[in-house]
């Protein structure tokens, strides 16, 4: 038995179709990734899995049980971290624990050892309130909450938006422990370059799934060569590859602009030829591999046709 | 640098014994597109609140568009224009009443306001959505309208709060060719992000941690003194070390 399957799933706000027959299975103790931006349904799909919202159609079961029939035995097993932060603000940092080991039937000594790796960092701060806590700090504590009844599903809602680089950092590590406790992950970002972390993705977009496989699998599938350029004036550079007749793709990516060119035997110097003939000045351009964020505009570009 | 928009010097702002900014000083010109990165609480955003004349410093100097923070923050706000990703629009107001609002805010005449709204709406495809509710909208639109209201006004800078979270790749990427065609006619950007493959996007950039700017360079020059491969790996050797979680 899985510990999470999805079956064809829909769900409407009003006229507004969130989720459009979504299906997708997570193994136990995977580490499993909705990767998509705001709006794409990653929300609405959680609260299902959670049994928060019931579906409209479709088939959902969270350790072999039903989401809306068996939505009593799904609760106790589960944890869950909603995006927006949820806990207590005028409770401190102790009273929330021990609340939601309360609210389980459980203790905070009973499942210490769980979260003792990340508990222990905001011990010195036990009596601060929750709402004087640190994004960081609160995203920890949070973390806490969910896992002190022990549950055999995680659901993680956007745990690191609005977090920075090292908070991100330390927070994908803990995730990565929690994996040896046999604990399976649900885990939604908007981050593409955290998708690397998961064991297995999927790209939502628009309340679709446009691919479900391995970081390495997905990335195996863009189907174009794809340079990296570079000039000292970056503005008229993605101007000038636009212009190119062959031109299919121009993406900004940091110093480079990313190109994928309709001609698909074409050689980095054909492609230097023509800027050099449009006097685009120190010119770099190199062949480079596709990452998740190249992947998923493509599979964009593909599905919705977008501009 | 000629035509420098901002110039700190020693900035610095305390509240009780915590001093949030410590002695940061830089200058930014004209054009520039300026990344002020840092992390949570390192004190990014008072220091902000005094670059648009929001807070007055407690010490140290600051002139944003040549004017004196402390004693001409009005005139700092009629020459700057900000946008946030966590405020930015009315979401009861229309797509062309938001305009109009901002328009007046800013002292545009009638004239001008329409004028401008027209090529707005032309400029961003949106003539279908002009009348609808900016709450109806995507976040993508959202953020790319409240882009263009901060530049109604044709501010010699623009101040982003993280403007680009949560949106999908494609429009995070048309965000920031908007970002370069704005700095390309003129305008500086000083631009705030937790995505470290945006700082490379940036000319220069900064690095705060506990209140201090601890580096700035441009992208390629700080990957270079840092041994890094990228940014994020520049951020996470500055930042490991802060003393302080905000």
């Amino acid at each position: 038995m899985k510990p999470i399957t999805v079956y064809n799933l829909t769900k409407s706000y009003g006229s507004k179709e969130a989720v459009k027959g979504i299906s997708f299975e997570v193994d136990h103790g995977e580490l499993f990734g909705l990767i998509g931006p705001d709006g794409a349904g990653k929300t609405t799909i959680f609260r299902i899995l959670t049994t928060l919202l019931t579906p409209d159609t479709g088939d959902a079961r969270v350790l072999g049980f039903d989401v809306v029939e068996d939505y009593r035995k799904i609760r106790p097993k589960v944890g869950y971290m909603p995006g927006r932060f949820s806990l207590y603000q005028d409770l401190s940092v102790k009273e929330n624990l021990s609340f939601f080991a309360s609210v389980f039937g459980t203790t905070v000594d009973a499942n210490y050892d769980l979260i003792k790796p990340i508990y222990s960092q905001l011990e010195p701060f036990e009596n601060r309130m929750a709402g004087a806590l640190s994004g960081g700090m609160k995203q920890k504590l949070a973390l806490c909450c969910a896992l002190i009844h022990k549950p055999k599903v995680l659901f993680l809602d956007e745990p690191t938006t609005g977090v920075d680089a090292v908070s991100r950092k330390e927070f994908w590590q803990m995730l990565h422990q929690l994996k040896k406790e046999e604990i399976t992950i649900l885990v939604s970002t908007p981050y593409m370059d955290e998708a690397e972390q998961c064991d297995r993705i999927a790209l939502i977009q628009e309340g679709k799934i446009m691919s479900i496989d391995t970081p390495e699998q997905i990335t195996s599938r863009f189907d174009r060569n794809l340079w990296a350029v570079k000039s000292q004036d970056k503005y008229s550079l993605i101007q000038t590859l636009r212009d190119y007749e062959f031109a299919e793709s121009v993406q900004p990516f940091g110093e480079y602009v990313h190109y994928t060119d309709q001609r698909p035997d074409v050689t980095a110097d054909v492609i230097e030829e023509y800027l050099d003939s449009r006097q685009v000045a120190d010119l770099e351009i190199k062949k480079i591999q596709p990452d998740i964020e190249d992947t998923f505009m493509r599979l964009m570009n593909q599905e919705v046709g977008h501009e | 640098m000629n035509d420098l928009m901002i110039k700190a010097d020693n900035l610095t702002r305390k509240f009780g014994d915590f001093t949030a900014v410590d002695h940061i000083s830089f200058e930014v010109g004209k054009g520039e597109i300026f990344g002020f990165l840092g992390a949570n609480g390192a004190g990014k955003t008072t220091a902000m609140r005094m670059l648009t004349g929001l807070l007055i410093p407690t010490a140290g100097n600051a002139t944003v568009t040549g004017f004196d923070v402390y004693k001409q923050p009005e005139q700092i706000k009629k020459r700057i224009g900000y946008m946030s990703q966590k405020f930015s629009l009315y979401e009861d107001l229309t797509v062309r009443e938001n305009i109009r609002l901002y328009g007046g805010i800013y002292g545009l005449t009638d004239e001008q306001i329409t004028r401008k709204s027209d090529q707005l709406v032309a400029m961003l495809n949106m003539e279908e959505l002009q009348n609808k509710r900016i709450g109806s909208l995507p976040l993508g639109w959202k953020q790319k309208l409240a882009f263009s209201i901060a530049l109604l006004h044709e501010p010699d800078i623009v101040f982003l709060d993280e403007p680009t979270g949560g949106v999908d790749p494609i429009t995070r990427r048309q965000f920031w060719e908007q970002i370069y065609k704005v700095a390309n006619e003129g305008t500086t950007v000083f631009v705030t992000t937790h995505y470290m493959d945006e700082a490379e996007y940036c000319d220069r950039v900064s690095i705060m941690v506990d209140g201090r700017i601890e580096a700035l360079d441009t992208p390629a020059g700080l990957k270079k003194s840092f041994m890094a491969e990228d940014i994020e790996e520049v951020f996470i050797q500055l930042a490991r070390g802060a003393q302080r979680a905000e």
